[in-house]
């Protein structure tokens, strides 16, 4: 025992998982207090209000794009990938910082993931959603998208299996049930905190039915705990998997700037660069307005720097074997193929891609940079609109100038790639307004035994 | 507090999360049923025709070729629609007063072809040559079954990309000699297993099953 103080006073120089003088009530009552108490909040209802007018805006260019075809995109040949595929890889790319801060900080036995991995699950979720839908979108006849799937039919046909694009059909479809079942489970000890200090009748009712006749007996603990574990194991290859499964869309292709081995952990290592940039983008302002800066601590937010550091560094390292494979290989081809990155007619969004995704995140090696809100929320924002342009430089700039001249062209998107794109975005903050107003934004009985095992450390 | 469900809707959650199995797998094949069935596929529905016309009584009960009538099967992708002037060959001698055949010679008079009713529909995207089913040994009763004891014809097949392909991928199940072809009453016989093997050889039968044979 003589050594725990040391550790404790090496620990006692970060800010702690949750800032002193919280009770197990105290905790209930201040989360619980968010979802069930009957005060308006102004905030909420505009920022809702504007989310939903983005959705709408979707719903108006989905229904143009059905009534039309994809023909009111900028695609067409050779960039029959435009922002629908760009948008997907984003999207897909974000939904990955939940699973990997709930099942695998779980299995690490990562304290700090408490308060952030439900809001991060939710995150996950809706983001996966926000992906789906655009590959469904670019489809010519987006009506037979079934197709994809291996069900009964009279035509006794299988989808393509030697296709990438059927793999991640199957990729995409796991990964969105593992996570919601994981989210789901994770929720029930909370909904049932719900059902029981509901005040109305209708309140009782829809909590009761989602908490699923949870009372909390060892029992139902005995087998949540087996649950999440077995969940945990079922997801920890899936944050692995899922983008492999999405890069190997681009690498199984033999089109420069595509057929590359680095692909696979360049995009998982993005994802979760991508990934915790949402979880801070959305972390920083959730927590000053529901004033939770005592259980979302510094930190927290100081961990999420560090974590997007490190995916940073892949990330930048994955720019720089892709730079020196295409000299390295020789090959004209894709020698020419990095040459039109740096120097072609798009240069401007590789270079910002550069400054944006490794010079900026460079500063989160300062310790003030991490520790500042302001100055964090800033750099994750700039990630999250730099691994969007990576995506572009992959697609468009590799698409757009291939092994034959004669077919080169430029591809430009139209207001309807614009609308579709933050349209988007309207659906995943009108989901997360959602859930922010009607579940428990972090987990309850998590943050409980939080309280009881960190009593010591703070007093 | 007092619980807010009945312990007795366990019961019903426990229905729902096996039933929701049940489900999906009962909710995949409802509709390869539906699509599979007469309902949509009008297999073996007989068609009402403006004339009444009967492939047994011409065909088993008289004799005539099926290539009297569908004169082109042989070298051309349709088999061929006869016009009335065949129809008149026999019909302006015999039954020539007939009020049922009264459309046939209404037409003759009109220069109008008759409306029949297309029995068998192949989808436009499918390319479908019958020629070449003829001259590989695939008899006409192969895919329009019993036409010889059709007193209206019915299209007996679904034609669904998945009978096409129970074919396509194992043409020795129905393979005939070629002088067979044209045969009503052909009945496979019991060596047919051996039969179609040497056949298959014999005619150079390849199982063509690539997207592009019928989707060019």
């Amino acid at each position: 025992m003589e050594s725990e103080p040391l550790e404790r006073g090496a620990q006692g120089t970060q800010a702690p998982v949750i800032e002193p003088g919280y009770t197990i009530s105290t905790v209930t009552d201040k989360i619980s207090s968010i979802v069930l108490a009957q005060r308006r909040r102004p905030g909420w209802f505009l920022g809702f209000a504007a989310s939903f007018f983005l959705l709408l805006v979707l719903l108006y260019a989905v229904t143009v794009l059905f009534a039309i075809g994809v023909g009111i995109w900028g695609v067409g040949i050779p960039v029959g990938w435009g922002f629908a595929i760009v948008s997907f890889v984003w999207w897909i790319g974000i939904g990955h910082a939940g699973t990997l801060i709930s099942a695998i900080l779980l299995l690490l036995h990562q304290k700090w993931r408490t308060s952030i991995n439900r809001t991060a699950e939710a995150m996950t979720i809706f983001a996966v959603l926000c992906a789906g839908m655009f590959p469904l979108l670019h489809l010519g006849r987006p009506w037979l998208f079934y197709w994809l799937f291996p069900y009964p039919n009279t035509m006794w046909y299988w989808p393509q299996f030697r296709s990438p694009l059927v793999w991640d059909v199957f990729a995409v479809t796991t990964y969105l049930t593992v996570s919601l079942l994981f989210w789901f489970v994770g929720l029930i000890p909370d909904l049932a905190t719900l059902r029981d200090r509901a005040r109305t009748r209708a309140k009782q009712i829809i909590y009761g039915f989602l908490a699923m006749g949870w009372r909390g007996s060892a029992v139902h603990w005995k087998r949540y705990e087996m649950a999440s574990l077995l969940l945990a194991g079922l997801a920890t290859p899936l944050v692995v998997s899922v983008h492999t499964v999405v890069s190997f869309d681009f690498a199984i292709a033999i089109l420069p700037g595509w057929h590359t081995t680095i692909f696979p952990p360049y995009f998982v290592a993005g994802a979760i660069y991508s990934g915790f940039a949402m979880v801070l983008c959305l972390a920083i302002p959730l927590r000053k307005f529901y004033g939770l800066e005592d259980f979302i601590t510094m930190r927290h937010l100081n961990n999420m720097g560090k974590i997007m550091l490190a995916t940073g560094l892949i990330v930048a390292y994955g720019y720089m074997m892709e730079a020196f494979m295409a000299f390295y290989s020789a090959d004209i081809f894709e020698r020419y193929e990095t040459l039109n990155r740096m120097a072609g007619p798009y240069a401007a969004a590789y270079w910002s891609l550069i400054a944006f995704n490794v010079v900026i995140p460079q500063s989160l090696w300062s310790r003030r940079v991490r520790t500042s809100v302001p100055a964090l929320f800033a750099v994750a924002l700039v990630i999250n609109c730099a691994m969007w342009l990576e995506r572009f430089v992959i697609i468009v700039i590799s698409l757009h100038r291939d092994f034959v001249p004669s077919i080169w062209r430029m591809y430009g998107p139209t207001i309807w790639d614009w609308m579709t794109l933050f349209g988007s975005l309207g659906l995943f903050l009108t989901l997360l307004y959602l859930f922010i107003r009607y579940l428990p934004m972090i987990s309850i009985f998590e943050m409980r035994s939080l309280v009881s095992e960190t009593q010591g450390e703070t007093r | 507090m007092a619980q807010v469900f009945h312990h007795s809707t366990n019961l019903i959650s426990r229905l729902t999360i096996y039933g929701f199995f049940v489900f999906i797998i009962v909710a995949g094949f409802i509709p390869y049923w539906i699509d599979g069935s007469p309902y949509v596929t009008e297999a073996n529905v007989p068609k009402v025709q403006p004339v009444p016309f009967s492939h047994r009584h011409h065909t088993t009960e008289l004799g005539i070729d099926c290539r009297y009538c569908h004169t082109s099967v042989e070298e051309s992708s349709f088999a061929g629609l006869p016009p009335t002037e065949t129809c008149m060959t026999c019909h302006s001698q015999i039954w020539k007063n007939s009020p049922i055949l009264e459309p046939v010679r209404e037409s003759f008079r009109s220069d109008r072809s008759i409306q029949w009713v297309r029995v068998n529909a192949l989808p436009q995207f499918v390319y479908f040559n019958h020629s070449i089913h003829i001259n590989k040994g695939i008899g006409c009763t192969t895919c329009h079954g019993p036409i010889g004891e059709m007193p209206l014809t019915w299209a007996e097949n679904s034609l669904k990309m998945s009978w096409c392909l129970e074919c396509h991928r194992h043409p020795e199940n129905n393979v005939r000699p070629r002088d067979q072809v044209f045969s009503v009453s052909y009945q496979p016989p019991a060596n047919q297993a051996e039969l179609g093997k040497k056949l298959v050889k014999e005619y150079n039968i390849y199982s063509l099953t690539e997207c592009y044979t019928c989707h060019r």
